[in-house]
């Protein structure tokens, strides 16, 4: 589709499909009892979007040296990767359950030996952006047309990694570099400006010689159209700070600090939560 | 092999025998890509980067995107070597060496440059004293201190033929010169460098000169010691550490190293599983150096011949004693 001009049709079937995601990302943290449902349904919108609109990929042709890569920097929302994944066909629905499980492809996090189709080996928090810039160089090394993206939490932008990344990747101008930053304000003992207040947060990106754009995180008309941005910018890396809500699309975990690395404990809480999912209109009002 | 090494001749330091065999390499290979961290005339990555200006990367200073950055290029298809001062790559970037290069186990070379004390005036906040033992706590690294120009060369084209992430440290002084030219290396398998059955002297890097000397003031006192370059920290070659064990009953290890952790930690768990004997440590006995000459730091730290000589008696005195190890 082009990102500029989606048609309702276009959105309606993305919405349709993160709400997917969202039920997978439900059930499979039921079936693993632990795990981390608020920064997955917070990302959920902006991984839809870019398995299913923005990303150049090949599920027939995983390893196709051209494809534009996904670094989920944010390695903890790993159920909303691996739900994108089987979303897109390259692994089955029902491995979705064998979350966390030990021998299992879909690890606590990200494991790249384990489950080829991650491009790193996420969950230390702070390395996603630097390997991000490694990507983007390949591409260029070897002219190719790939585009790199990487998911960062808010709360990891206070690791100053991130921000060793920042500076080299627009001192290198690389504009096939696209950072996204989850900017659902909570990370895990409090608010993110509780702990580490990090606004102005894009002007900070913009002082690090980004091109940054904002947008509303969960609106998948404005997600595109900021991917559309990102990649019509040809002399810097493009940041997209993404305003979010943890926890999104289920009523008692959105905004709730406790829902960041636990999961619902009890039946009637993981239902209430699928029905909410599913009750979600792919058309009408709203993003 | 027997050696007869007299006095040994200087030969270049090792870390410009890695810049030459990086440049080499970077002729031979497109996939060969090199990356620095502001120190790329001290680790001679400078002599890649004049012939190669689109496959160097100098990320400026911070070590931890260094490191992770080479990992994203390993993983994008290319065969990053990435160096810095040894201490400030492996302890700032040990992390980054962790879950980006060794976890993933991707095909990312590190070079850590002026390692151990002899780096000299600068001081200890420059000295890598612990590198080899953070390396190779790395599972699936494959961690080497080859000890003259001859062996750099080898090793770091083994590196680039490995399939696997490596660490290998080089030196900033001048390194006598222990092998000639054309001497083959691989990862794992040690240099027996004489024949000698009272004593075996396990070094690297600059400690196997050291060793040498210290085995040539031994045979004056009738004292014949097989002296061993174990360049290869891990894998180590526990064959014929197990063997110098049977046969000469005695063990000393020295590195320009802290002694606890390194080269000598992993040669006495080996000798401890297969062959247990009588062992004496050469090297930092858990304390930094501080600023003065490679020689004189050297003298002050335990690392000379005389010293390596010492060990070798107080090993041979417990080796008498029956009944003890």
């Amino acid at each position: 589709m082009e990102l500029t001009t989606p048609t309702d049709a276009d959105i309606a079937t993305l919405r349709r499909r993160a709400q997917r995601i969202r039920r997978d990302v439900i059930e499979m943290l039921a079936a693993a009892g632990s795990g981390h449902p608020g920064g997955s349904l917070s990302a959920a919108d902006l991984v839809t979007c870019l398995y299913f609109a923005v990303m150049r990929h090949r599920p027939q042709d995983p390893a196709w040296v051209d494809r534009d890569r996904f670094v989920l920097s944010k390695g903890h929302a790993c159920p909303v990767l691996y739900a994108a994944l089987a979303e897109a066909g390259y692994i089955t629905r029902d491995l979705l359950t064998s979350l966390r499980r030990f021998g299992s492809p879909l690890q606590g996090h990200p494991d790249r030996r384990k489950l080829g189709l991650v491009e790193a080996s996420t969950g230390s928090l702070g390395i996603g952006l630097s390997m991000g810039i490694g990507f983007a160089l390949a591409a260029r090394l070897r002219r190719s047309p790939s585009r790199t993206y990487v998911l960062l939490g808010d709360g990891e932008c206070e690791e100053g990694q991130i921000w060793e990344a920042a500076m080299f990747g627009a001192h290198l101008k690389l504009a096939n570099l696209c950072a996204i930053v989850d900017f659902n304000r909570l990370q895990l003992d409090a608010s993110v400006e509780e702990i580490t207040d990090l606004e102005p947060l894009a002007a900070k990106w913009r002082a690090f010689n980004w091109h940054v754009i904002e947008t509303d995180g969960h609106d998948c008309r404005r997600i595109l159209r900021a991917f559309a941005d990102a990649e019509a910018t040809k002399d810097a890396p493009s940041v997209i700070v993404a305003s979010t809500v943890k926890g999104k699309g289920v009523s008692f975990m959105e905004n709730q600090l406790k829902y960041h690395g636990a999961v619902p404990d009890t039946p009637e809480l993981i239902q209430q939560a699928l029905r909410e999912i599913a009750a979600v209109p792919a058309h009408g009002e709203g993003p | 092999m027997i050696k007869r090494w007299g006095s040994l001749e200087l030969g270049p330091a090792t870390r410009e025998a890695y810049g030459r065999a990086l440049a080499e390499l970077g002729a031979e290979n497109p996939r060969i890509v090199v990356l620095d961290a502001d120190l790329s005339k001290s680790t001679s990555t400078s002599s890649f980067s004049k012939a190669n200006k689109e496959r160097f990367f100098d990320v400026g200073i911070p070590e931890a995107n260094l490191v992770s950055v080479a990992a994203g290029l390993a993983a994008g298809g290319f065969i990053p070597f990435a160096s810095s001062f040894a201490s400030f790559l492996v302890c700032k970037g040990h992390e980054q060496l962790r879950v980006c290069c060794a976890y993933m186990n991707l095909n990312c070379k590190f070079v850590g440059s002026h390692g151990g004390i002899s780096l000299g005036e600068d001081g200890p906040s420059q000295q890598s004293i612990e590198d080899v033992a953070l390396a190779a706590c790395l599972p699936g690294f494959t961690v080497a201190v080859p000890a003259d120009e001859v062996a750099t060369r080898a090793l770091i084209r083994a590196a680039a033929e490995h399939e696997g992430p490596v660490y290998i440290r080089v030196g900033r002084p001048r390194a006598p010169r222990i092998y000639a030219s054309g001497e083959r290396f691989s990862f794992g398998r040690a240099k027996t460098l004489s024949d000698g059955n009272d004593v075996a002297v396990i070094a690297n890097g600059l400690m196997v000169a050291t060793a040498c000397r210290a085995a040539e003031l031994a045979e004056r006192r009738g004292v014949q010691v097989r002296v061993i370059d174990c360049h290869t920290a891990k894998p180590l070659d526990e064959a014929a550490i197990a063997m110098a064990a049977e046969e000469t009953g005695a063990i000393v290890v020295a590195e320009e190293h802290l002694v606890r952790g390194g080269l000598g930690s992993a040669v006495a768990q080996v000798a401890a599983r297969r062959r247990p004997v009588p062992m004496e440590f050469v090297g930092l006995e858990d304390t930094f150096a501080e600023s003065g000459t490679p020689e004189e730091l050297f003298r002050a730290h335990g690392l000379t011949g005389e010293h390596l000589l010492g060990a070798v008696f107080r090993v041979l005195e417990r080796k008498a004693q029956p009944g003890t190890t």
